[in-house]
């Protein structure tokens, strides 16, 4: 006998954007760090901000990996979290933007620190703050394109990175 | 401040037992401290709601489970900040684990305090979020009266637990605005009680087809309340199906009738395990698919096709893939599955169930719990066996056990035909747990006759639970399965390390007949067969707290069991059953 196949047999293990709405209080970033570590996924970035003053939510974006069956356990702990109001799986749900700023900070002289402006220009990287020997460019788009600028800079005096993490909205009309 | 609002500003030690009294609460299990005064303060000018005094926090959190399971309430604790929250941690982790509805209150050290290492302060929401279901620092009055009844709420709803309120003493002296329940629902919380009826129509389809079918019951039927079990018992006899229980399941289902097949799992019976293992459809309702009822999850019910009733979306799929997941309250779904199964006029396959009851039958027919009766030493099975006889057609009687071998001969050889008079520490394992749930029930039924079942170990635990039985006139019996040692424990030493017992001997017992008249109660003693009937008999008798001493076989395993890492179908039925390649490697490191 047998029922339809499930969409969790697969072992392969996907990458997913989660985005959860929660009510802005007091540890409840706690609550959703705590069940990743106390139940063992991956958090490969996490961000969380206030989205909504009046009625005090935040918006959580976190970017996971697990096979099918992880993510839904995943998707399903979070879902019983009493402060949690929402939880979406963007990667399943369709198309959608993701985005992540980058801080880089670059110090040298001569040929390097012209060729480190230049490719700011070819990457859109702003520049955010100037010295004589350094700059702060500031770099926005999607993880591996902040990963190919950060590894180019390598070469040209490197000095730091700050990274948001990653932020993520569906395409087209609808909310969360 | 309004007028309006300064009419009915209380204190925030008022507004806790206000908001109480409104929750319907009439006791509450506690143990008090520097940082609960001004809640025991308001407690002491009021008659309304009846205090516990425990002696040990953890006591106090099992008291109120052993409360909660016997009623179906939600169980109420108060506790002090620091030592008294961290002593509650293993109660709340333990209700956690079996879905016990409890609210715990904590005192915590001035808010201008937090953080300063105070006195008796500990981080108390910090230690408890993974151990609760949800825990609340109530920092503002005003919000006081909110968080008590949203914590009511969160505690019953859904799928039941633990809630802790952490409660700043400046907070109890406060004075606030009092809100009703009505006037305090949470924002976000509404769990799914209904289910998608297009998936009931599935199942009910898939189980009228059966030709090997199985219900897998579990504690969320008992959760569910107690019409949810007799809608299980008319949904399993209307379809003549066999029915198996979990450990947490027991009660669920009548254990008197000829469609249970008994216990299943890691020590449950023969039948039900090997009909889980051939069974074509499983209906799993209110269960979780434990590491203690699947064993080898690759090889767990290898060819079923497996629906799983739960009101906790994230049971579904957690260790098993399940083919038709129901979301809902197992009341609810149960009411409907029996109104499509009978609106569709489904009818089972008579031909192939009288077949695959055959084949149960001769399963049964090895009966898998006997044991070698010896005239010459007391069996822990034969006592159990004339506590169950002493017992029988009553229904009066609530069981609570501690943890290891009595738990499972316990659940093995113990009438259990109606939910909520079976009361185990089943996820946790937590030895202790038996005594002060066994006073949270007496607490709730005066009259009833409450028995712990337990160990020499485990009782040792929390044995000063005594008192506590003793200052409010209970009369828990304390059914002492004496063996001297830690007996599964040594069980799996002598199973799958060489019979290498490490420090699971005890050299130092209490004699517990007079521990027990240290105390203040009665204590009994069997050391012969012939003993066992009176000492029963008078245990029964006696209205005050009993002791009972039974000096039971030493050497006595568990049996059927299936070692750690094997499969339903590789069950041990017996001591003469090899033991030596038990265990394969691999699991040798599961518990």
């Amino acid at each position: 006998m047998t029922a339809r196949p499930s969409p969790f047999a697969s072992t392969a293990i996907e990458r997913h954007t989660i985005s959860i709405l929660v009510d802005n209080e007091p540890g409840v970033l706690a609550r959703v760090i705590g069940l990743f570590s106390g139940r063992g996924y991956n958090i490969e970035s996490l961000t969380v901000a206030e989205v909504d003053r009046d009625a005090t939510l935040s918006r959580v974006t976190i970017v996971t990996s697990g096979t099918p069956m992880i993510i839904e356990q995943i998707k399903a702990q979070l879902g019983r979290l009493v402060p949690v109001h929402r939880v979406h799986d963007l990667t399943l749900e369709g198309p959608f933007v993701e985005r992540e700023t980058a801080l880089v900070k670059v110090a040298g002289t001569g040929e390097k620190r012209v060729e480190a402006l230049r490719l700011a220009d070819v990457f859109k990287a702003r520049v955010v703050d100037a010295t004589i020997t350094s700059f702060v460019f500031e770099i926005t788009g999607q993880g591996e394109e902040l990963d190919r600028f950060i590894g180019l800079m390598a070469e040209l005096g490197l000095v730091g990175v700050s990274r948001t993490g990653v932020v993520a909205m569906s395409r087209g009309p609808g909310g969360i | 401040m309004s007028a309006a609002t300064n009419e009915t500003s209380l204190t925030g030690a008022d507004i806790v037992l206000k908001a109480l009294r409104d929750q319907g609460v009439e006791v509450i299990f506690g143990y008090p401290g520097g940082a609960v005064l001004p809640i025991y303060d308001a407690l002491f000018q009021q008659n309304d709601i009846r205090h516990i005094l425990v002696r040990h926090e953890q006591a106090a959190l099992h008291a109120a489970e052993g409360y909660a399971r016997s009623t179906g309430k939600v169980g109420v604790v108060l506790v002090t900040s620091g030592p008294g929250a961290t002593n509650a941690v293993t109660g709340l982790a333990d209700a956690l684990m079996d879905s016990i509805p409890i609210v715990c209150l904590s005192g915590q050290v001035a808010t201008h305090l937090i953080g300063n290492d105070a006195f008796q302060e500990c981080d108390t929401t910090g230690i408890t979020r993974p151990c609760t279901k949800h825990n609340y620092l109530v920092k503002d009055v005003n919000n006081l009266a909110r968080t008590l009844h949203e914590a009511f709420y969160v505690a019953k709803n859904g799928r039941p637990g633990p809630v802790v309120i952490d409660i700043p003493k400046d907070v109890q002296f406060a004075e606030g605005a009092y809100r009703s329940p009505a006037d305090s629902m949470p924002k976000s919380y509404r769990p799914q009680v209904k289910p998608d009826l297009n998936r009931v129509e599935e199942a009910i389809d898939l189980l009228a087809k059966a030709k090997r079918p199985i219900f897998y019951v579990g504690g969320g039927v008992i959760n569910a309340g107690p019409v949810a079990s007799q809608l299980l018992t008319q949904f399993v006899r209307m379809t003549g199906y066999p029915c198996t229980t979990t450990l947490m399941g027991l009660g669920a289902y009548p254990a008197s009738d000829r469609q249970w097949l008994g216990m299943l799992g890691m020590h449950g019976t023969y039948e039900a395990n090997l009909a889980m293992h051939g069974c074509d459809v499983m209906v799993c309702i209110g269960a979780r698919f434990d590491d203690r009822v699947t064993g080898k999850v690759s090889e767990f019910s290898p060819n079923s096709v497996k629906i799983h009733v739960d009101i906790d979306p994230s049971s579904i799929n957690k260790n098993v893939r399940v083919d038709v997941p129901i979301i809902g309250d197992a009341a609810h779904v149960l009411e409907d599955m029996i109104r499509i199964w009978k609106a569709r006029g489904k009818q089972p396959d008579k031909a192939a169930l009288a077949e695959w009851w055959e084949q149960i039958e001769f399963w049964r027919a090895r009966d898998c719990l006997r044991y070698d009766k010896t005239p010459k030493i007391i069996k822990p099975q034969y006592a159990l066996e004339r506590l169950r006889a002493a017992i029988s057609g009553r229904d009066d009687v609530y069981i609570t056990t501690e943890v290891g071998q009595h738990q499972m001969w316990a659940a093995q050889f113990l009438p259990f035909d109606k939910p909520n008079h079976w009361m185990t520490s089943g996820g946790l394992g937590t030895m202790g747990y038996g005594l002060p749930a066994a006073i949270g029930a007496q607490v709730a039924h005066p009259d009833a006759l409450c028995i712990d079942v337990a160990g020499e170990a485990s009782i040792l635990m929390n044995i000063q639970e005594m008192a506590t039985a003793l200052q409010y006139r209970l009369p828990v019996k304390v059914f002492i399965l004496n063996n001297q040692y830690m007996g599964m424990v040594r069980q799996w030493q002598e199973l799958l390390h060489g019979g290498r017992y490490s420090e699971s001997y005890s050299e130092a017992l209490p004699d517990f007949v007079k521990l027990a008249d240290a105390f203040g109660g009665v204590g009994l003693r069997a050391t012969e067969v012939s003993q066992v009937d009176d000492v029963i008999a008078e245990m029964i008798k006696v209205k005050r707290p009993v002791i009972v001493d039974m000096c039971v076989d030493q050497k006595e395993n568990c049996f059927p069991m299936i070692p750690g890492g094997r499969a339903h179908n590789e069950m041990l039925l017996g001591p003469d059953e090899k033991v030596e390649n038990a265990t394969p490697e691999d699991g040798m490191v599961l518990v």
